[in-house]
């Protein structure tokens, strides 16, 4: 019994590294600090009423970037243990199949686990405020959209430690991931983690397209909506028609797995060109779903800090919307190289190139907004002109990789590793650090020192360009990704070491940025902030910060592009809106089943992970439960009352 | 006052680390191993070279002036109290800015578009080289993780080394016994996917003599670092030479030598002087369910419509 039960441990728990064991005591110690510290504050109630049931966009936004943080700082560790083993030839530090799991993680977790809840997050502080709205369409969903993709998170996250990681590369290609190649749980937790955390996504965009469609503001029309509401009504498009793409081939991938299907097995007729088709006809949109909001984000904060409208704004919507639509039609300059031939290579090749354009045109509109402006230098500025320069770099290697007979020479080498790192931390990272230094004030209601900012800038930028320059150069020498170690003879070392240091330097930005931010909670007292810090545009600073629950006492108008700009330029001249009677505001009630029902779907993942069904039809049958709970409950909103409204108004606009 | 020393430091702390983030990058680039994919030996490397350069020409010219740009307008607009330039913070449109900044773009993709879809078709892989000698069949298979290369008309085989004859065609024909790897010899031309079920082809050819680079660049698990191989391009009278000498020293390829090969495992450079009949088109087929044809797809020749059908059907002139 014994002997089963130490078997059963060894195969459950992952053993034999000290680096997992030492993972294992810091989990450990972290979870029994966060359970003693609430204990001893006699936080629960609170974490409970304020946090874990809260339907409110603004804290499930808050939510999402803390979770998105902790993944940042969880997949830059991964990228600097590979930078550490790649650092000098034939190093013993990971063991290949140790490699395999850390690369595996590191570009799951980036993407699916760091960039979209870092996206979701800024869509849920922002957009219900810069469209006059006082919550999203379905607030429900919307905790439960974060609460999905938490337990996912964490179920994807828990396979370091138990179980086994995945280790066929982000994208899990077949027939690699398949049973014959990877029979471990490994696998289950990547498929289980994402499509857990992808029901989320879907229904984000559902909700978000909805809020944008139906909740603007009076007077907000389609052509006078804020950019970044844009850049996000463009990302729900491709969002809805894309993630279904991932959900159904995951869902395959898994029934070849657990149900003995063979849609992309090597033997019984499987094909896994068909995955490799499938998985790109989400992926390459997906990266347009995270570029997308970064670029609303440049447009609010290239307007804000020039003192200057927003130029071509009709030239800004359709380009975006144009890149929406073409993201869908380039999906195979994934796979140039697998043979299909030069007439699909040569539409893909084209199709590929005509995106540059209307992304070019963007910079043209954000380098013209600047021009006979008047720039200011603050923090969010700063990310957005380090965006410029790297982002263009990053753009023009896209297209040298799209010409498809020389992607052969490119493709799978460190060239694209450092084109598509380029374009996502230079413009979905700068982006949405930008974004979360700009709205800072208006989550917290205190504004982060400029001091440890501009360190943690400055290291970031040097950081990356000293970490992925070389990298453009040992792709040309010929070195291929993924690869665990490489011989002395190759000539790779110095361009590998150098490429090291540069990924430590960003490491240290990231610190410094932590710092910036514990050094600003400290002291946010001598911090605080207006509802304008910044003398912004949008009707999101045309309240106090952080927000009061219901955003707005009354219902704005929007009937221009900056409405609050306009307004602010309007009171100048002694021209005061109409003074309108309060009347009670129409919430929405907190809700445990978000929390539950996600929690619910952990333990059918898990169960689903390791086929042990019983778990797996409990945790199901959980979920179907909460559902019909759900339908059941009729007491799911409130009125705040006209007086409560009055007070809360008083407080806030009076100590600001 | 400390104005000046102040003021000193401001500068000399930015020009100092920029200078240091240079060298930091630069060094490397110019001490380290060869630039394979931008000096080729071979003529599909030169015309994928060829074309890498005419993309970035192409590119350079929007690309440098808008960085040339960026930087004066971060400049000149700044927010100072004694800026001068004009302040329009209301202006926000120009037809003929956008005309310009809309044409330009399309002008340069589209040009860059012609050359891309004429370079496709002339450099699909399994399209033959022109050349006055015939082309040398070399069949290929990944495997878990190493290299096995079948020469069918010399009728020897080896493992993670290939040699083959300088100035000549040589037709690739490639499969796999194991995850789709992809097969790349950088400094003589692109790669192309190995895939179970499909025997792809690929011409490549090595102008002069040499050791070449060659490694698997797609990703197949635990020991996929192991998967180099080296080129050697030697004159036709040492080829041959060689052929012979594997002959003489080797052992043969049998079914039962292969299959231990084909367990996943490293291995060494290894050569044999046979290998079973039709090998090949075995490991090709290893998957696929009988009798619903010998392939899942046609080739990439049969997609671009190329007149060597040949590579599907296996050359059985080996002994």
């Amino acid at each position: 019994m014994l002997e089963r039960l130490k078997e059963f441990a060894s195969e459950f728990f992952v053993t034999g590294d000290p680096l997992i064991y030492g993972a294992d005591v810091a989990i450990g110690i972290t979870m029994i600090t966060i359970v003693a510290v609430l204990t001893y504050f006699k936080k629960w109630g609170w974490l409970w009423r304020n946090w874990l049931t809260t339907v409110d966009h603004k804290k499930i936004g808050i939510m999402y970037i803390i979770a998105s943080i902790i993944m940042l700082f969880r997949g830059g560790v991964d990228a600097l243990m590979m930078r550490l083993q790649l650092a000098m030839p034939n190093m013993d530090f990971l063991h290949p199949e140790h490699y395999n799991q850390v690369f595996t993680t590191h570009g799951t977790i980036m993407i699916l686990f760091m960039a979209m809840p870092f996206m979701f997050g800024l869509f849920n502080v922002i957009v219900p405020l810069q469209i006059g709205a006082r919550d999203v369409a379905f607030p429900f969903l919307n905790a439960l959209s974060f609460w999905l993709f938490f337990l996912g998170a964490m179920l994807f996250n828990l396979s370091f430690v138990i179980g086994g990681s995945p280790d066929a590369g982000w994208l899990s290609y077949p027939p690699l991931s398949e049973l014959s190649h990877s029979p471990g749980v490994g696998q289950n937790f990547y498929i289980w983690g994402i499509q857990i955390s992808g029901i989320g996504s879907l229904a984000t965009g559902i909700n978000f397209l909805v809020t944008i469609i139906k909740m603007r503001a009076p007077g907000m029309k389609w052509m006078k909506m804020p950019m970044f509401t844009w850049s996000v009504f463009s990302t729900c498009i491709i969002i809805l028609f894309a993630f279904p793409i991932l959900t159904v081939t995951l869902a395959l991938l898994f029934l070849d797995r657990f149900g003995g299907a063979h849609f992309f097995t090597l033997d019984m007729g499987g094909n896994p060109m068909m995955y490799i088709n499938l998985i790109w006809m989400w992926g390459h949109p997906e990266v347009y779903i995270v570029v997308l909001p970064a670029f609303g984000v440049f447009s609010e904060i290239v307007s804000t800090f020039s003192k200057k409208k927003l130029f071509g704004y009709k030239s800004m919507v359709f380009a975006m919307l144009i890149i929406s639509f073409l993201s869908f039609f380039t999906w195979a300059h994934h796979f140039f190289t697998m043979g299909s031939g030069a007439d699909v290579n040569a539409f893909f090749a084209v199709t590929t190139m005509l995106i540059a354009i209307p992304t070019g045109v963007k910079i043209f509109n954000w380098l013209f907004t600047m021009y006979r402006g008047r720039i200011r230098m603050a923090t969010p500025m700063l990310w957005t002109i380090a965006f410029i320069p790297c982002f263009i770099v990053g753009g023009m290697t896209g297209v040298l990789l799209s010409v498809a007979p020389a992607d052969f020479q490119f493709h799978n080498s460190y060239f694209l590793i450092a084109h598509f790192h380029q374009v996502l931390i230079g413009g979905v990272v700068f982006g949405y650090f930008a974004g979360l230094y700009y709205w800072w004030p208006k989550m917290f209601g205190f504004q982060l020192e400029e001091k440890l900012g501009k360190w943690a800038f400055w290291t970031w930028n040097i950081g990356f360009y000293v970490c992925f320059m070389p990298q453009y150069a040992v792709g040309l020498m010929g070195m291929t990704r993924r690869l665990s170690t490489y011989g002395w003879d190759t000539g790779w070392w110095e361009l590998n070491f150098v490429s090291t240091i540069g990924a430590f330097l960003m490491g240290v930005g990231f610190l410094f940025q932590v710092a910036q931010i514990a050094d600003g909670i400290r002291k946010y007292k001598t911090l605080k902030a207006s509802g304008d810090p910044w003398d912004g545009r949008t009707l999101e600073w045309s309240i106090p910060s952080p927000a009061p629950e219901y955003n707005f006492a009354i219902t704005p108008r929007g009937d221009d592009i900056d409405e609050w700009w306009e307004e602010k330029e309007r009171r100048a001249k002694g021209i005061y809106p109409p003074e309108q009677p309060l009347e009670p505001i129409h919430m929405p009630k907190n809700s445990a089943i978000p929390f539950i029902m996600s929690v619910f779907w952990f333990i059918a993942g898990f169960g689903f992970v390791f086929g042990w069904l019983w778990m797996a039809i409990l945790g199901l049958a959980g979920v179907g439960i909460c559902m019909i709970a759900r339908s059941f409950s009729y007491d799911t909103d409130y009125y705040i009352p006209v007086d409560e409204i009055k007070r809360t108004e008083a407080s806030l606009r009076g100590s600001v | 006052m400390n104005k000046k020393p102040r003021s000193l430091t401001r500068i000399i702390i930015p020009v100092v680390l920029t200078l240091v983030t240079i060298a930091l990058i630069v060094w490397p680039m110019l001490a380290g191993g060869q630039y394979v994919v931008l000096d080729p030996k071979g003529p599909i490397g030169a015309s994928q070279r060829d074309l890498i350069v005419i993309s970035t020409i192409l590119c350079a010219i929007v690309i440098v002036p808008v960085l040339i740009l960026s930087a004066v307008i971060v400049w000149r607009y700044r927010d100072k109290p004694d800026n001068k330039a004009a302040y329009e913070p209301n202006w926000a449109h120009s037809t003929k800015a956008e005309a310009i900044w809309w044409t330009v773009p399309i002008v340069i993709i589209g040009l860059l578009a012609i050359v891309t879809v004429r370079y496709t078709y002339d450099l699909e892989p399994s399209k033959p080289l022109a050349s006055e000698k015939e082309p040398i069949t070399i069949q290929v298979s990944s495997l878990d993780w190493k290299w096995l290369f079948m020469y069918p008309e010399q009728g020897i085989a080896t493992v993670n080394t290939l040699n083959i004859p300088a100035d000549r065609p040589v037709k690739f024909e490639l499969t796999a016994d194991s995850p789709m790897n992809s097969f790349w010899i950088p400094q003589l031309g692109g790669q192309i996917y190995t895939m179970s079920g499909m025997a792809m082809t690929l011409y490549l050819q090595a102008d002069h003599e040499g050791t070449y680079f060659g490694s698997g660049a797609n990703f197949t698990g635990e020991h996929f670092a192991q998967m180099r191989f080296d080129v050697n391009a030697t004159s036709d009278e040492e080829f041959d030479q060689w052929v012979r000498e594997v002959k003489n020293q080797s052992q043969p390829l049998t079914q039962e030598t292969y299959n231990t090969l084909a367990e996943p495992g490293t291995s060494n450079v290894a050569y044999y002087s046979s290998f079973p009949e039709g090998l090949f088109q075995d490991i090709v087929t290893k998957y696929v369910i009988e009798g619903t044809g010998a392939h899942i797809h046609g080739t990439s020749e049969e997609a671009s419509g190329a007149q060597d059908n040949a590579s599907t059907k296996v050359d059985k002139s080996a002994n």
